[in-house]
């Protein structure tokens, strides 16, 4: 089947089977592979996408569902090639990853959680990243890295902008 | 972890959906977080998915007398940030984000959870607990199935071939002291429930208990409401001894579910102490003690 998509701000035509899922198709037809793909069951999100500025699992959509919808992968997030968003050099700083196989999804989920939440509690972080795991650092700098990125993003002066596109 | 192959149909109306339904191994497909997981362990192989996602007109919720009706494909998060069910269903409000997590709720459809009868799930624990209904279209006509004879059995429910769940009205009740309870116990958050608790109850202004209900989940094939029950306890201040006393009966006698995760005997003391916080949550709330 054809199916028009909106991923990062481009639009791209891509002809999928029905049962092809938005992480595969963003990965093999498309080529963003900075999604990663675990358990394809939906358990441990690291294919965590935006849709429409909001984290899912990208293994428990199917490409064919994902027409129409902005879709921001983690190769959107960076300002520029070579450079960092604040909440990637926050987790760099912190050393919120080690293998780094769960970070997109964690950065992900992190920018849409300071997008609506700018001020986080603790418990606002554990709880948003409670969908996410990590079998490397035992989260404790990762929420670190959260809390620094939210500081910091309050004290910039960039837009506050996580899905490309859409008004800061 | 590859879904079987299958052909996929996106009709625009609900009479399209159940024409598409009425065609054999057809599946409907809404937010589909517990259908894919299925299709990617090939523990099912449907030929044909039903998308009934952008079918004008079924997702919303909406206030129809003396009940909210929300649409089959509402999706979960928008009933979690809604004022409207805040306040006007709070034990639904209160058992949401016990549901998935929140990458799951942003897709996961309200509907979808009722269809599907998973044991553990908290929609359709309240809809049972609140006396709600599911409103089902078969393409000629649209037919109300209270939620207690709608859910059957683990996965299992009334829902004909060719029929879709179109939405959920759930009972408002107008009383003005009210409190609502809702409790569960999982190996982690997020995770499957091994029992759950669903209380709702109103106060007069002396604080005797004028209305009351009960439901169980997870530790039973189906939510069930405990309506011996909730009538011992109406009339009653609720005190912390009737809630017990009256909580033990009714644990004592329901039928409990057998499966590899946890023990018929732990499912139902769990279920008791759930049912006991449950209740004793929605009387401290209508008292306006904080919870």
């Amino acid at each position: 089947m054809k199916v028009e998509l909106n991923v990062n701000n481009a639009r791209a035509s891509v002809e999928v089977e029905p049962r092809t899922t938005l992480v595969d198709c963003l990965r093999d037809n498309l080529g963003l592979t900075g999604t990663h793909t675990g358990c394809e069951h939906g358990i441990c999100g690291a294919c965590t996408v935006l849709l429409e500025g909001e984290p899912v699992r990208a293994c428990l959509m199917l490409a064919v569902q994902a027409d129409g919808y902005a879709i921001t992968t983690i190769e959107a997030v960076a300002p520029a090639p070579g450079e960092l968003s604040i909440v990637q050099d926050a987790f760099c700083e912190t050393h919120g990853l080690q293998c780094g196989f769960c970070t997109p999804g964690m950065v992900l989920t992190a920018e849409a959680l300071l997008r609506r939440i700018p001020d986080p509690t603790r418990a606002d972080i554990v709880s948003a990243i409670s969908a996410n795991i990590c079998r490397c650092t035992g989260y404790g700098q990762i929420v670190e890295a959260i809390a620094l990125a939210a500081k910091r993003l309050a004290g910039s002066n960039l837009p506050r902008q996580v899905v490309p596109g859409e008004p800061a | 972890m590859k879904p079987a192959p299958f052909d996929y149909v996106r009709p625009a109306s609900i009479d399209e959906a159940c024409a598409a339904l009425a065609v054999e191994e057809s599946v409907v497909i809404a937010g589909g977080q517990t259908l894919i997981p299925i299709l990617a362990m090939r523990l099912a192989r449907p030929a044909r998915l039903v998308d009934i996602a952008r079918i004008p007109g079924l997702a919303g919720i909406r206030e129809e007398g003396d009940a909210v009706v929300i649409g089959a494909t509402t999706r979960q998060v928008e009933a979690e940030r809604s004022a409207v069910i805040a306040a006007r269903v709070p034990l639904l409000a209160r058992a949401l984000p016990f549901v998935g997590h929140a990458p799951t709720r942003n897709r996961g459809t309200l509907g979808g959870s009722v269809a599907n009868a998973d044991p553990a799930a908290e929609i359709p624990l309240v809809l049972v607990t609140l006396g709600g209904v599911v409103v089902v279209h078969d393409g000629r006509t649209t037919q109300e199935i209270a939620a207690q004879e709608f859910v059957l059995g683990p996965m299992m429910t009334a829902l004909a071939t060719g029929a879709l769940v179109v939405g959920l009205r759930f009972p408002v009740w107008p009383d003005r002291r009210i409190g609502v309870g809702f409790h569960e116990v999982s190996t982690r958050a997020s995770d499957f429930a091994f029992a759950a608790a669903a209380a709702q109850i109103a106060l007069d202004a002396s604080g005797r208990c004028t209305k009351c209900t009960i439901g169980i989940g997870a530790a039973t094939p189906r939510p069930v409401r405990r309506d011996a029950l909730a009538t011992k306890l109406i009339g009653s201040t609720l005190d912390d001894t009737d809630i017990r006393a009256g909580v033990a009966d009714a644990v004592a006698e329901l039928e409990i579910m057998v499966d590899s995760h946890a023990s018929p005997d732990y499912r139902r003391r769990a279920a008791k102490a759930l049912a006991v916080r449950a209740l004793t949550d929605a009387r401290d709330a209508a008292r306006g003690v904080p919870v």
